[in-house]
């Protein structure tokens, strides 16, 4: 039933079989008009192994009801299940307490959450919170939301001309004012890796919490909250293998005790009355009302598939996988790679001379590959590049050469249509 | 479908040599088109005279279905009287979003070459900005937007983040 092809241990080693990983996912049989589905859309969301939908189907099957809320059997084996998952993930992130994990909708709702409950909480007017041009708009736009409702500013860390951020600059923005800083891990748009651990160092320095919206990293490297000792670290399952419409955030213990909760409802108090209402402690505080449970679930046998994996051998493979195929692509002629970063995961985004993006998306397509064209929620970036837009080949660990240089003569063919 | 059917000769002819491209000095009517899924934008001018197009231009940043679809229009009603332009558009609407039976006599000619894009939905507006423009410089609305509501997202736009 729960078919990872390889061994469940973590360790580096060379010899992982991708040929057989690739296997564990039967959407990649696909064809689409004819053509092998060529997926290299992951950063927008990965696709799901056997192994994560057998564990739904079996929760499904065998052990669904809601949760923390009645004795009979399959609440309390769903509440164990639930409560497994989220020690999973407090694992994965090597957090120090497993009531620092806290399971919500997706990264955005996790920002959300940091936002209303932390943000609104402790931000004043005249208070600076400081963001990077790297930004996806969902951490963007609830701090616009909070500036404007509190008379806060938001203060804009520049990148350079390959999409890396300036760091000196981000840290000449500090001042007494400051009391936030937003800050994505890996860049969705560019493949950008940020150093955030030097960055959250100096945010240190000046007392201020430091949010990572890891969407993009979680998936592509291991990630030690204790060693990077950020405030909070936001992500979604769904681009981890898992489903959609569950996320998760880690938060210092402290801080989200601090808080005041986003949500009010079922399970996140200790006690209601008409007079006064007691939180419960956390995480429950702010998981009101009946979570994802079977999501939750799912993400926490996608935390197991990948840790079987290994994420420093997953880190390594589309590493190789990146540089061939920016190898191929730059000697395309008329391609230009934007962003250009030192430190980049596997995702290329490209302009073709003279070819918008939706044209190059829209017939790439007939030939089964699967790329994003668009702003990619990052309209900043985009004006910093001067680009309306970008087509973006974002890898997995389960795509292959093959499917690069598929990739290759489909730009070739979207090239000789519009000659 | 077949994509190829969709970059036909005629589009790609008319997304490299764009006819009635530009800006005309002395326009009656005027409207900017937006589709902020995708950042196009599309400027259209024209004349009316005794409810006669006696001359339309475009200009703009756009895709090649956005490029084609508003040169083909400028060619299509430059000389017919508004009646006649908004029918098109009409029509033209509802062949890109499967509606019309082109079984029964239309008005559209050549450009049902744009009837594949109905199965491409997220291409539809692309096909369709110009229309949408032209009926909003007709109807004397300065802006428009393939996307209903954009009050909201123009007011967060406003902000040096865009
Ligand atoms: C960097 C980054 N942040 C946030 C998000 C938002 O994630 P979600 O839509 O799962 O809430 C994404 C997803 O596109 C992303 O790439």
């Amino acid at each position: 039933m729960n078919s990872v092809n390889i061994s469940l241990k973590s360790e580096i080693t060379s010899d992982v079989d991708w040929g057989r990983i690739r296997a564990d996912f039967p959407i990649l049989d696909l064809k689409i008009d004819g053509k092998p589905l060529v997926y290299l859309d992951n950063a927008a969301s990965s696709q799901m192994p056997q192994f994560v939908i057998d564990r739904l189907v079996r929760y499904q099957t065998k052990q669904h009801a809601n949760i923390n809320r009645a004795v009979h059997y399959l609440s309390e084996v769903a509440t164990q299940e639930y409560h497994d998952a989220r020690c999973k993930l407090q694992q994965f992130i090597n957090a120090r307490e497993d009531r620092e994990v806290i399971f919500t909708s997706g990264t955005t709702d996790s920002i959300n959450l940091v936002m209303q409950g932390y943000g609104r909480k402790f931000i004043k007017a005249n208070d600076e919170i400081i963001l990077t041009t790297l930004e996806h708009h969902s951490n963007i736009v609830p701090w616009q939301m909070l500036a404007n409702e509190k008379g806060a500013k938001i203060r804009v860390v520049p990148i350079n001309d390959k999409g890396e951020l300036e760091v000196d600059e981000y840290e000449k923005l500090f001042n007494e004012r400051t009391k936030f800083v937003g800050l994505i891990h890996v860049s969705n748009a560019l493949g950008t890796i940020n150093p955030i651990k030097r960055m959250i160092d100096f945010a240190h320095r000046y007392d201020v919490p430091v949010l990572i919206d890891g969407a993009q990293g979680a998936p592509h490297m291991s990630i030690d909250v204790q060693a990077l000792d950020c405030d909070f670290y936001a992500f979604s399952a769904h681009k981890l293998c898992g489903p959609t419409g569950v996320g998760m955030l880690y938060g210092k213990a402290a801080l989200l005790e601090s808080m005041q909760p986003y949500k009010g409802g079922g399970d996140m108090i200790a006690s209601v009355t008409f007079e006064e209402t007691i939180y419960n402690t956390i995480p429950h505080k702010f998981e009101a009302g009946t979570p994802p449970i079977a999501a939750a679930i799912g993400f926490g046998a996608a935390i197991d598939y990948l840790t079987a994996i290994g994420l420093e051998n997953i880190a390594a493979y589309e590493s190789t996988l990146l540089d061939y195929a920016t190898d191929c692509l730059v000697q395309i002629p008329g391609v230009k790679i934007i962003g250009t970063a030192k430190e980049k995961t596997a995702v290329i985004s490209f302009t073709i001379d003279g070819i918008h993006p939706h044209d190059i998306g829209t017939i790439l397509n007939q030939d089964g590959i699967a790329v994003r064209t668009g702003h990619h929620c990052a309209q900043p970036v985009m004006q910093r590049f001067n680009v309306p837009a970008t087509s973006r080949a974002s890898f997995a660990f389960y795509n292959n050469k093959t499917e690069v240089d598929a990739l290759v003569a489909g730009i070739k063919t979207v090239q000789k249509v519009f000659l | 479908m077949h994509t190829n059917s969709l970059y036909q000769e005629v589009i790609l002819d008319h997304n490299r040599k764009p006819r009635n491209y530009g800006r005309l000095d002395q326009a009656s009517h005027h409207a900017v088109g937006h589709n902020p899924l995708c950042g196009d934008r599309l400027d259209i001018t024209l004349k009316l005279e005794n409810e006669q197009i006696c001359d339309i231009a475009f200009q703009g940043e756009s895709c090649a279905i956005c490029k084609a679809s508003a040169s083909m229009m400028t060619a299509a009603v430059k000389g017919r009287s508004r009646t006649d332009a908004e029918t098109l558009i009409h029509e033209f609407r509802e062949l890109t979003t499967g509606k019309l039976d082109t079984g029964h006599p239309h008005h559209l000619g050549r450009l049902t070459v744009f009837s594949g894009i109905r199965d491409l939905p997220t291409r539809v507006k692309c096909a369709i900005l110009p229309w949408h423009t032209l009926h909003a410089a007709l109807n004397s609305i300065a802006s428009t937007s393939t996307e209903a509501n954009n009050e909201s997202t123009q007011a967060v736009s406003n902000h040096p983040f865009g």
